[in-house]
């Protein structure tokens, strides 16, 4: 019943809170969706964290997306015990990158008081919740020696069960506590998406990366996305 | 040929006496809010000097503008892939000590310190974290300091012998530069931004941040070379100057202009061709002032009407371009120019060079003011040549002297009208020199020292009556919109 709520339920819940949230959000409070940098406040500390947080994190999300596409060739990597190390160590050396990045970002914001300026409660919501995921993550790494097997054959087919509307709780209820609240806090971190900062990794620019460099608006062309179509002369 | 209306501002340097009037104009408008108190989106700066953000004009430091690759340009900052690679920590972006950081008083002090032997001080606090600070910067912290040795002479458009020059004492001087944003036709804050947050407007040019598309990625801020984009700390997005369209649209002239006590201001259309945007920006640095030029079309010119009215410009643009006191200066006459063109922006924001008082140190110490030599040489000027051709024509000194030889022919044609006491043939061979004639030169005086606001202020109004009516059926319907597209919603900092 427990296990039931926890990953049957509460995934779903989190899930279209956080789709139908970013929606409105994006609809009618467009304004606030930015990445909202301090950087202009202070720029030395950042730069050590939030390029080892951002970096690190990418390489984090890179290794579980490419488990969460073909978990079988992550099994099949991992039957050599060399290869195995290779996968743990590395991942543990993202984790750590990401971890530190992080703690960085955190001991900046707490410490310096330009920042605290520009912090909101919910940045501390969302920063604890990141410190539980990659906290939880790297003790993954550094005590249990079958994590990366552990996501593909049992974490993976659960993901997968989740989004085809069928959540088999079986596959993870027997797994560890730790690898228990990394699963359900990265389903509250989506939830937080729509409430947080986190919004930005939406608006990625993208389109900046084939768009010409100049952008011009016209009032008085059709094509023009102002009011529309005008005089006619 | 892609006939496209600017609205383009000129200033006459020699009218300028360094009031600030325009900018706390402009503050007064636009920026008395959380988070733009450090904005001045229309400053004055003193020159020789560090201006506003201290040393703006180094791109060694900043990495505005563009710089060449091969036949073309690029940007300085990042190209698209390392913007990508950069955008969690932006390298060159300048922090808030590199601008100042806002402040007031305590003036509750003055009235709540306990009665002691000491007179009660209001302290400054910081506008960001409301802890007591010391100033040490501000906007205009340099302001009439040009004789010193702290802000001047880190003026980057100075050699290092001109710098040891300028101190002489016979020689100190300085003119004053108001700046704002210079809505220019190849735009480095719109082409760095990866959000496509700014844009150019195509009916006016004026250049815009959509505050419900920037993303903070701060590119625009580093791009612009002459940091005319601001970074908003409290809401988390960029700001700049917007021509006061919402006042143009109304047919109401922009704060810095309406305000300007020295009337250095002219406003007018320019009519330019959009496509040699490319190829003028990237053109030989000598060649960049008269190829900008080239650009501007004569709006009386058929050829160019015609084409004006396939590109969907506005005849009252037209009309109003025909009319323009700012094409008058800055291509019949040829006396304006654009601020530091080697950024390769097309800046359209154009100035009159300061004539400034043109004595220089004589050998035995003593100033010639006979009336043969009552203006002497320009060799002769306070501030070198080569110094005035860095701020106004990417180092082409021929050009910057021109200019100054054109003023310097008005003046000595009015001093003949009126005084008489000008050699003739010196004037015949100054109007051989600079090809201006005594109408001419009755013209450009009457335009500079005689303008009514009219002949300073001839834009167009916008017709937004036109889209309002063919629009909607519902006359509310852009009620509390601002601008093409509409600004709707909270203007609030997202959590």
């Amino acid at each position: 019943m427990y296990d039931q709520f926890w990953f049957a339920v509460f995934p779903y819940v989190c899930l279209i809170i956080a789709i139908v949230g970013s929606a409105w959000r994006y609809a009618n409070d467009r304004f606030s969706y930015s990445s909202l940098s301090s950087q202009f406040l202070e720029s030395r500390q950042l730069f050590w964290g939030s390029v080892a947080w951002h970096y690190g994190l990418l390489g984090v999300l890179a290794v579980h997306f490419v488990g969460f596409l073909i978990p079988e060739s992550i099994l099949w990597w991992n039957t050599v015990p060399m290869r195995l190390y290779l996968m743990e160590t590395t991942g543990f050396i993202l984790a750590l990158l990401t971890l530190m990045g992080l703690i960085m970002l955190i001991v900046r914001r707490m410490s310096k008081s330009r920042i605290r300026a520009v912090t909101s409660p919910m940045d501390m919501v969302l920063l604890t919740v990141l410190l539980v995921q990659v906290a939880t993550g790297v003790w993954t790494a550094i005590f249990y020696r079958w994590g990366s097997s552990w996501y593909a054959a049992f974490a993976v087919p659960y993901l997968w069960s989740v989004l085809q509307f069928k959540p088999d709780v079986s596959l993870v209820n027997h797994l560890p506590t730790v690898v228990h609240i990394h699963i359900l806090n990265a389903f509250l971190m989506v939830l937080l998406i729509p409430f947080t900062r986190l919004v930005h990794f939406l608006v990625v620019p993208i389109p900046y990366a084939w768009r010409p460099h100049q952008v011009v608006r016209w009032n008085r062309r059709e094509d023009s996305p102002g009011p529309l179509e005008v005089e006619k002369t | 040929m892609d006939v496209r209306a600017q609205i383009s501002m000129m200033f006459h340097l020699d009218k300028c006496i360094g009031c600030h009037t325009c900018s706390v104009a402009c503050k007064n408008i636009w920026t008395d809010r959380e988070g733009t108190e450090y904005m001045w989106w229309n400053n004055v700066e003193t020159k020789p000097g560090t201006g506003y953000p201290t040393k703006w004009e180094d791109q060694e430091k900043y990495k505005g503008g563009w710089q060449p690759k091969g036949k073309t340009i690029k940007l300085k900052v990042a190209d698209k892939a390392s913007t990508f690679a950069n955008i969690f920590h932006q390298p060159h972006l300048p922090t808030i000590d590199d601008y100042y950081e806002p402040w007031t008083y305590k003036y509750s002090d003055l009235f709540d310190a306990k009665a002691g032997d000491d007179q009660p001080t209001a302290r400054p606090v910081s506008l960001i974290t409301g802890k007591n600070i010391d100033i040490n910067a501000g906007p205009n912290w340099d302001d009439d300091l040009s004789g010193s040795s702290v802000y001047a002479k880190n003026d980057p458009n100075l050699t290092e012998d001109e710098k040891q020059a300028l101190f002489e004492i016979e020689r100190l001087t300085m003119f004053y530069l108001p700046r704002i944003c210079n809505h220019c036709l190849n735009p480095a804050c719109v082409a760095s931004c990866p959000s496509g947050a700014l844009y150019k407007r195509g009916d006016d040019g004026i250049v815009l941040l959509d505050q419900n598309t920037c993303r903070a990625w701060r590119f625009c801020i580093s791009g612009c070379p002459y940091k005319k984009t601001y970074y908003n700390w409290k809401t988390g997005k960029s700001e700049k100057c917007i021509l006061c369209f919402p006042r143009l649209e109304t047919g109401q002239a922009p704060a810095c202009f309406h305000s300007c006590v020295g009337r250095i201001r002219y406003l007018g259309v320019l009519l330019y061709d959009a496509d040699k945007i490319e190829a003028t920006a990237s053109a030989p640095e000598n060649e960049l002032v008269e190829l900008q030029r080239e650009m501007i079309l004569d709006p009386h010119d058929p050829e160019v009407i015609a084409g004006a009215e396939k590109s969907g410009v506005h005849f009252s643009m037209v009309e109003a371009a025909q009319k323009s006191p700012v094409y008058k200066f800055v291509k019949k006459w040829k006396l304006a120019l654009p601020l530091h063109p080697e950024f390769r922006t097309l800046p359209m924001l154009f100035y009159i060079p300061p004539l400034l008082p043109v004595l220089g140190r004589m050998e035995d110490g003593v100033y010639n003011v006979d009336s043969d030599e009552y203006f002497t040489s320009l060799d002769k000027a306070r501030l070198p040549m080569r110094y005035m051709a860095s701020l106004f024509t990417a180092g082409n000194e021929e050009q910057v002297r021109l200019v100054l030889e054109k003023l310097l022919t008005v003046r000595t044609y009015k001093r003949a009208e009126e005084v008489g006491d000008m050699d003739s043939d010196k004037l015949k061979a100054m109007f051989e020199k600079t090809g201006l004639t005594p109408e001419l030169c009755e013209e450009i005086y009457r335009l500079t020292s005689l303008p009514t606001f009219e002949d300073r202020f001839v834009i167009p109004p916008m017709h937004r009556e036109y889209v309002a009516e063919l629009t909607m059926d519902d006359p509310y319907t852009f009620k509390a919109e601002i601008g093409f597209g509409g600004f709707k919603g909270r203007i609030e900092r997202g959590t």
